[in-house]
């Protein structure tokens, strides 16, 4: 099970969290196109490697969180709380949209 | 059959059982004897029986094959207990021990008839023989269930004491107790940090344990060690069954105290994978008949039990094992007719007998007579935990075995066997440096390699010149691959799915190797190339109890719950809460809210209190409507939708104060939306000022409904009720029954007149009592949720996630009045602008009256036109107390939601009924004059 270090309770189990989608999705409300709206709500880029993520810590501190996952092996190598900057130098492949 | 003689020999140094504590069980009904410790195998070893079972396809009889906890033929009943490890589960007093895959007896069994149709029952049999016609399946399954392995069961109701969990965080967990692994936990133990060491058998010690004088001294002195750290703890008949993400590691504990089975979930620093090697069959003609084992099963029965396997043995050795089995054997008292050397390269054609070994056929057709045949020919390492680390074992031809690949992380480590061969001290000395790394790598230091164990060289030998069983708990014979290969399965993932090997009881454990090299043989590859198979967890077997554990489901109750109980209520279960579904009446409970008044505990309502300068902003962006004009004192009906324009919940929001807003949802919606404000709040408005508070167990909810309501509330609370200073959908604060700080709205989801009140929880059961004792002359009754549920159906208003489900959008559940499109944002604003141009194309919520007033068309009814397309559906439906009729809410589509529409439902029984689409969702009291009264 992944264990994630949440910036306010420290590493706790991910079975505490939801995870909440890619990060970085821009969402248009005022958009004309179904597609584009759409694409915002079911798309995932899903990338192998390195994902900016969002996690809420549903059974923690109940903040929503971001944070840089490689979906290849898990790891975490960035957790900070929503909005936060992302880390010096870390690529960002959730927030191309 | 001549009468089984003991075989039971004198003392022995390393043995397990005590002698002066004799066990009373029966095999087959049989009454028998054993000692204290034996295993339930060993015991019937050593009372003369040699065939423990019968084997799944075939039947054959079979016999001990490695005397461990993997041993494929030893499955037993105890009790009612299924597929209990007979070569590992220790004997109790009066267990009742069954052969399993016996019918009607393990001598004569009716289905050993499948060895002469053995073709029938070829590889792939599963896929090739129940595909088509689908109809048959449950035929299929029938007879397939006939023919699975193990046994039955046990009957409902039956079960094995307790299971349990715990949760541990050792910083170095140890899993295998042979000499390297004890020797890294005691390492790891010096350098100070929490140790967990767990070993599948019941004593820690590995092959030491069987492996003669000076092994049982070294064993001794690390006993000892052990022993002397009480930051060690030792796990005995506990398996480690998986490793997960960072270390996650389950560890199953067989014969706790408190427990049948306890689940370890661990989250470990280190982990060390020290499981030892498991000893590999040898495939020949006649590999399974009873008395054909492994020199390490010899060794466990001589040593651990003093059971003599038999009295005249061939061996066939390659290496350090079988050459001592020999010498162990001898010096038993067996007598060794014969020592194949297969390092010479010679090796043995077949064995022969009918049930029992009779005789050894050898290369050059000499037929040596022998009741004991012994193979020492390699050893398989159980990379299983280092699999699931991401190793991806690699295969050395020098060695004859696989060993890990580089490919774990720094967490995770290995020592003994698994990684390399040695003498006893200088596994020891190997698992030392291991433990001390691992205890430093948890508690921070940079990794620095372990200098590593040096690989012996072993011939590879994995079948002789006849063919024979490869996997003994599948009844795979190694002419099975040969032919998955001919099919095209030249894939080990694929010949193992297609011919099940490794997919028995052992799990690969014995087989697997075997399987891999005559795949290899049969493609034409090496071992290196065709790879293996990756274990997944769990490396043992869990029983469900365990994954169960103990039931800590949290119960949510009102503070009015015991009066409740106390009152004959019907408990309903609603997610987490347990509230009253009804008094025993639903039906009378209604009719008591339009005739006079009554009561409804509805704590679980969610109650979420927002204050700040921004809540307005909030309200307007998770609503459909407008919030900007709600006055103090006011409270609004709002919908909420998802992105997708879905009805996510729904409720009333009622404003306290400049900057202070109650807002309510429902029952089951109330952490969703709770989550949802959050989000907004978190992730796009974090300038936006607001305060959200939960405080749905803080407030104790009661709703007061029925023309008599004002009147019961009047006589309890300061606040002025007459029409005039509190209206429809207005809000006040007030006490009531002397409790302060209530607050009190009124607002109408039964049709009726009527104020929901929410006092502090505490003053709950309090206020409810009041109520019902204050106003008994005006008639007042507790109502539950079912009567409630019949009034808002009476009245047409909807639930969502009743008469809404997961594709709902709000016009669909007739809500387009709610909804604000001119609003600059929110929630679903995109889908719902699409949504409104397709006007009339989408279903609507309408109120249906069947035809025949008395039939009350079960939920989820199909609506069809025509013979069978389908239209709608009934979303809601009850028989009515106050009509005395029939009364319906659908969904149906667009074109037939126009009042006067017929519709045909189609019941359940399969007959059909008619009904007609009314023109208001309403049943009583379109207009709402008992709602404004
Ligand atoms: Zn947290």
């Amino acid at each position: 099970m992944i264990l994630i270090d949440c910036p306010y309770c420290g590493p706790r189990n991910s079975t505490e969290f939801r995870h909440a989608g890619e990060a970085g999705k821009k969402r248009d409300v005022t958009t004309n196109d179904p597609a584009v709206w759409r694409r915002y709500l079911y798309q995932q880029d899903n990338p192998l490697g390195w994902v900016r993520e969002n996690w809420f810590h549903t059974a923690g501190c109940r903040q929503f969180l971001c944070a840089e996952r490689n979906t290849q092996t898990n790891e975490f190598r960035w957790v900070a709380p929503a909005g936060s900057p992302g880390p010096d130098g870390a690529s960002d492949n959730g927030s191309a949209r | 059959m001549s009468k089984p003689v003991s075989s039971r020999i004198n003392s022995q140094s390393g043995e397990v059982i005590d002698r002066t504590k004799p066990i009373n069980f029966t095999w087959n009904g049989q009454p028998l004897t054993a000692y204290e410790g034996d295993t339930i195998v060993s015991a019937l070893m050593a009372s003369g029986v040699q065939v423990i079972s019968r084997s799944f396809k075939y039947h054959r009889p079979r016999g001990v094959l490695s005397a461990s906890y993997v041993d494929p033929n030893c499955s037993v009943t105890v009790s009612d207990e299924p597929n209990v490890r007979g070569a590992h589960r220790r004997l109790r007093e009066g267990d009742d021990v069954r052969a399993q895959n016996a019918w009607p007896s393990l001598k004569l069994d009716v289905r050993a008839v499948n060895q002469l149709v053995g073709r029938f029952l070829g590889p792939g049999f599963y896929y090739k023989t129940f595909i088509k016609p689908q109809f048959l399946w449950p035929s299929y399954q029938k007879v397939l269930s006939r023919f699975a392995p193990g046994g039955s069961p046990p009957a409902p109701g039956g079960g094995h004491g307790n299971f349990d969990k715990r949760y541990t965080h050792p910083d170095v967990l140890v899993a295998g107790a042979g000499p390297a692994g004890i020797a890294a936990a005691i390492e790891a133990a010096r350098a100070g940090v929490k140790v967990m060491l767990v070993e599948e058998e019941y004593e820690i010690g590995g092959h030491l344990r069987y492996g003669g004088p000076e092994a049982l001294a070294a064993l001794a002195a690390l006993r000892a060690e052990v022993n002397s750290y009480h930051n060690i703890e030792v796990l005995t008949d506990s398996v480690v069954t998986g490793r997960y993400d960072d270390n996650w590691v389950a560890v199953v504990q067989r014969s706790g105290v408190w427990s049948h089975e306890r689940l370890i979930k661990a989250r470990v620093g280190t982990l060390v994978v020290a499981p030892g090697l498991i000893e590999r069959p040898y495939v020949f003609a006649g590999n399974d008949l009873p008395g054909v084992m492994l020199s390490t099963a010899a060794m466990r029965l001589l040593e651990l039990h003093a059971v003599r396997p038999g009295t005249r043995a061939v061996i066939l050795t390659a290496n350090t094992s079988g050459d001592e089995a020999v010498e162990r054997l001898r010096s038993a008292g067996v007598e060794i007719a014969l020592v194949i050397d297969a390092r010479t390269g010679v090796t043995l054609r077949r064995a022969i007998g009918r049930g029992r070994l009779k005789a050894v056929e050898c290369a050059d057709g000499t037929k040596i007579p022998a009741d004991l045949l012994i193979t020492a020919t390699g050893w398989t390492a159980p990379t299983s935990l280092l699999n699931m680390a991401g190793d991806r074992p690699i295969w050395d031809p020098v060695a004859a075995r696989f060993f890990p690949s580089e490919l774990i992380p720094p967490s995770v480590m290995a020592t003994g066997g698994i990684v390399g061969d040695g003498t006893i001290d200088q596994l020891i000395k190997h698992g030392r440096a291991v433990g001390a790394e691992a205890a430093a790598r948890a508690t921070g230091a940079t990794p620095t390699p372990v200098p590593p164990l040096t690989r012996e060289a072993h011939p590879a030998l994995f079948h002789g010149p006849t063919t024979g069983f490869l996997d003994f708990s599948e009844d795979v014979k190694s002419k099975d691959i040969m032919a998955a290969v001919k099919e095209g399965y030249d894939s080990a993932e694929l010949a193992k799915r297609f011919t099940t090997s490794g997919m028995g009881t052992s799990q690969g454990k014995l087989e697997n190797v075997n399987a891999m090299a005559i795949l290899a043989e049969a493609t034409g590859r090496d071992l290196e190339s065709t790879g293996t198979t990756i274990w997944r967890p769990p490396y043992a077997p869990i029983s469900l109890g365990a994954l169960a554990g103990r039931a800590f489901d949290p119960v949510r109750i009102s503070p009015m719950q015991p009066w409740h109980v106390e009152h004959g209520a019907v408990p309903l279960i609603a997610g987490q809460w347990i509230r009253p579904e009804h008094y025993g009446d639903p039906s009378a409970e209604a009719q008591n809210v339009r005739t006079h008044v009554g009561i409804i505990d509805v704590t679980p309502l969610g109650k979420i209190d927002l204050q700040g300068p921004d809540v307005v902003k909030l309200l307007n962006l998770v609503y459909t409507n407008n919030w900007d004009n709600l006055q103090i004192g006011s409270v609004r009906y709002g919908v909420m939708c998802a992105e997708d324009g879905v009805v996510m919940d729904d409720g009333v929001t009622a404003r306290l104060g400049t900057n202070h807003y109650l807002m309510t949802t429902t029952s089951s919606g109330a952490a969703t939306v709770w989550e949802t404000l959050e989000m907004w709040l978190q992730t796009s408005h974090p300038d936006w000022s607001v305060n959200v508070t939960p405080v749905t167990t803080a407030m104790a909810s009661i709703n007061i409904a029925g023309p008599n309501s004002r009147e019961l509330l009047g006589r309890l609370t300061d606040i002025d009720l007459s029409p005039e200073a509190f209206g429809y959908m207005k809000v006040r604060t007030g006490s009531i029954a002397g409790v302060p700080d209530c607050v009190v709205w009124r607002i109408g989801f039964t049709g009726e007149l009527s104020y929901e009140i929410h006092v502090p929880a505490s003053f709950g059961l309090h206020v409810w009592e009041t109520l019902l004792s204050v106003g008994a002359d005006l008639g007042v009754s507790p109502f539950g949720v079912e009567a409630q549920r019949i009034l808002r159906l009476e009245k047409g208003h909807l639930i969502v996630g009743q008469d809404t489900d997961g594709l709902t959008k709000a016009y669909e559940a007739g809500l387009g009045p709610l909804v604000k499109l001119g609003k600059d944002d929110f929630s679903g604003l995109p889908e719902l602008r699409w949504q409104e141009s397709l006007a009339g194309a989408h279903s609507q919520l309408v109120a249906i009256e069947t035809t025949d007033p008395q039939l009350v068309p079960p939920e989820a009814s199909q609506l069809v036109v025509g013979m069978a397309e389908i239209v709608g559906r009934i979303t809601s439906s009850r028989m009515s107390p106050t009509l005395k009729r029939s009364i319906a809410l659908a969904r149906v589509s667009g074109e037939l939601s126009v009042p006067g529409s017929r519709l045909t439902i189609v019941l359940p029984n399969g007959s059909r009924a008619e009904a007609v689409v009314r023109e208001n969702l309403s049943f009583i009291d379109p207009e709402g004059v008992r709602l404004h009264g």
